[in-house]
């Protein structure tokens, strides 16, 4: 009794930093779903260490962290130059007009999410019908007190090339922001986005954001998500997405930086011949803790979905995949692979790899795996005795070991900084 | 060029190299030979500056430096070379990059200019030829799917890239066939200068008539116990070691 009236003031509290953000301009269609979320809110509370889907990552720093969901002022501190022409950013939640640049072709839409409430006649029937706000707090936070986010969407037969870049940024002392992203990919069409979360590290935040992304028939999405933030960021990060027949969609999730880091990443596959992509690495330092949980729901017949993911784990950081594929009894002729593989450098840092398979047809084709270790020392020796040096040699490896997932990157700008992540952190690592 | 006196080494705490004394000169060839467990390829493994092993008493003097001082890599930009008796497969490191990188960071420390890629490549091809690997090596991982034959053969080619001073071949004849111990030997004798020196450790004598030693010694129980020219390899060949072990024991 005691600890659910503890449960409930904790949710309450934490609610509470929302409760000045003023929502009355909001499209009625928005401000509708912020009403069921606020509803769904009520019956929900925050996981514990009873909650299986939570089980490795204590949400209790996050949730009882003092926030203020604020704009914040003055200058960025930040070199934002991407390679791009299409850059929309966030900070603390809220979408930087100055900070921002793009111009829309024929048949995309590119813009801020709250721009496109009041423009796009797309988004209404899209909008907030993945998330799950009726089981996962975090996602009718989101629902209920998102501010802006990024929105995306490509008409028909209309296949980009420059990718789209949505950069978030935390920039103040107890930052919390609610991003929200809305990507809408219509029959026969292509695009690449990028997303970035960063920090101006001036103390304790909270990101937490959930992306919707629909992949209609034959088109085709590619995420690349690089997680940066510093050493006092947390953040709750969800993809929920839908796949439509013969289409492909692939993530690549970079978890470089951040205190603690939760992606929730949920693929629908609703009709047959599509093709899914879920690929991450994560590379931590110090404290550092991140958990990727990823579900795939196989429902129709003739799908394949592969899922690779590589961690260095270094100091005494500690990691979880969690990686779900679900084959219903209609999914026949599915093929479907998850690999889990980590490096760890040092006897403080841990890994929890749980790959799970749940099959219910009978002509599948499904593998699952992972695997812990630890630098190669003869490997080490052996580029070292051509004369390498050690800070080198090790760069090399961890390079090496990373390289399957790196080749999965759709933009070359976004494979040179990880790669220049990796070269830059992992030199002299013992 | 160096001068190894009363090395003991141990590893785990056993020792192994038990007062080894060996002075190598430019120019000169040496066999080290012996049964197995003698400490062969423990000597290797101390001059290439393996951390497992401890030096327990005795020196290295390389070129007239401390090489037990010298980090692994320090030996090898000062002109050491070991052809390992198991090259590592290394996935996903560039057989050819790697060197590279390696080879540049060696001519940074001399304060050399960095090696175009062009004349980079020019070297390679040259001397891929000469263990007859051209062409095998673009694109391929380090080790990585060689045949045993290749990877002895692609040990000969880092020494022909490297030039090392002093070059050490541990068991480099082990699992090779005729042929490619041809290939190998003959790629060894044509790095051969005035300037340079090898030791070739090995089990047999076959590897000896390809390359034709100055110096035979014969190591057992982690000492040297004789030395020769090259006939005593080919009595070891005929009358095996027992007979040493005997004179080992009389001795001791």
């Amino acid at each position: 009794m005691m600890n659910e009236t503890v449960a409930i003031q904790t949710k309450e509290d934490f609610l509470s930093h929302f409760k000045d953000l003023d929502f009355s301009f909001d499209a009625d269609f928005s401000k509708e779903k912020r009403d069921q979320a606020k509803e769904a809110l009520k019956k929900l509370s925050f996981p514990t260490s009873k909650t299986e889907y939570w089980k490795y990552t204590r949400v209790n720093k996050i949730i009882k962290g003092n926030y203020q969901a604020t704009f914040p002022e003055g200058e960025l501190e930040l070199d934002l130059s991407v390679p791009t022409k299409n850059c929309l950013v966030l900070i603390n939640g809220y979408v930087s007009k100055e900070l921002s640049w793009f111009e829309n072709t024929k048949g995309v839409h590119f813009s801020s999410l709250s721009e496109a409430k009041e423009k796009s006649e797309a988004m209404p029937k899209k909008f907030a019908t993945l998330s799950k706000d009726e089981e996962e707090i975090f996602s009718s936070i989101n629902t209920a007190y998102h501010q802006d986010g990024a929105f995306l969407h490509v008409e028909k037969g209309v296949q980009t090339e420059e990718p789209f870049y949505v950069i978030h940024i935390v920039d103040s002392e107890g930052a919390v922001a609610n991003p929200r992203n809305l990507f809408i990919m219509e029959e026969g069409s292509a695009a690449k986005v990028v997303m970035k979360t960063l920090s101006t590290e001036k103390g304790t935040s909270f990101t937490n954001m959930v992306t919707e992304a629909f992949v209609d028939r034959q088109a085709n999405l590619s995420i690349d998500k690089v997680q940066e933030e510093g050493s006092q960021d947390y953040q709750i990060s969800c993809e929920q997405v839908e796949q439509k027949a013969d289409s492909v969609f692939k993530i690549n999730t970079f978890t470089l930086g951040g205190s603690m880091v939760r992606n929730n990443l949920n693929i629908d596959l609703l009709g047959q011949h599509t093709e899914t992509w879920l690929n991450g690495l994560y590379l931590l330092q110090n404290k550092q803790h991140v958990d990727n949980h990823t579900h795939v729901f196989h429902r129709e017949p003739n799908c394949e979905s592969h899922e690779l993911y590589k961690g260095i784990m270094n100091d005494k950081s500690t990691g979880v995949f969690n990686g779900k594929v679900f084959v219903h009894r209609e999914a026949q002729k599915t093929n479907a692979y998850q690999s889990n593989a980590n490096m760890v450098l040092t006897d403080d840092a841990s890994i929890n790899s749980k790959p799970e398979l749940e099959i219910y047809a009978d002509d599948v084709q499904c593998s699952h795996g992972s695997t812990t270790g630890q630098l190669d020392e003869e490997a080490l020796f052996y580029l070292r005795s051509r004369g390498m040096s050690e800070k080198s040699a090790r760069a090399v490896l961890l390079n090496a070991f990373a390289e399957d997932v790196l080749n999965h990157i759709s933009v070359d700008a976004v494979r040179e900084e990880v790669e220049a992540f990796i070269d830059q952190h992992y030199q002299g690592v013992k | 060029m160096i001068k190894i006196k009363n090395l003991h080494a141990s590893i785990e705490g056993n020792e192994i190299l038990k007062g080894i004394n060996l002075e190598v000169k430019p120019g000169e060839v040496h066999a080290i030979m012996g049964p197995n467990g003698s400490g062969k390829s423990t000597l290797a493994s101390v001059l290439a500056g393996r951390e497992e092993y401890e030096v327990t008493k005795g020196s290295i003097e390389f070129l007239g430096e401390d090489l037990l001082e010298m980090e692994p890599e320090d030996r090898a930009r000062a002109g050491m070379f070991l052809a390992f008796q198991y090259p590592v497969e290394i996935p996903g490191v560039s057989n050819i990059n790697f060197l590279r990188t390696a080879i540049n960071e060696m001519r940074e420390k001399k304060g050399m200019e960095p090696m175009s890629g062009k004349d980079f490549l020019k070297e390679v091809k040259e001397k891929s030829k000469l263990v007859e690997l051209d062409g095998k090596l673009n694109n391929r991982s380090v080790n990585e799917g060689f045949s045993g034959g290749e990877k002895k053969r692609n040990e000969i080619f880092q020494m022909a890239m490297l030039e090392p001073k002093l070059a050490v071949l541990d068991e480099t004849d082990s699992g090779l066939d005729i042929d490619a111990l041809r290939v190998v030997s003959d790629g060894v004798n044509k790095l051969k200068t005035k300037d340079n020196a090898t030791i070739v450790i090995t089990h047999y004598q076959r590897l000896l008539d390809h390359i034709v030693p100055d110096f035979v010694h014969v190591l057992y129980n982690g000492k040297i116990v004789k030395t020769g020219d090259k006939s005593l390899a080919l009595k070891l060949e005929e009358k095996g070691y027992d007979w040493l072990k005997d004179e080992a024991a009389v001795t001791a």
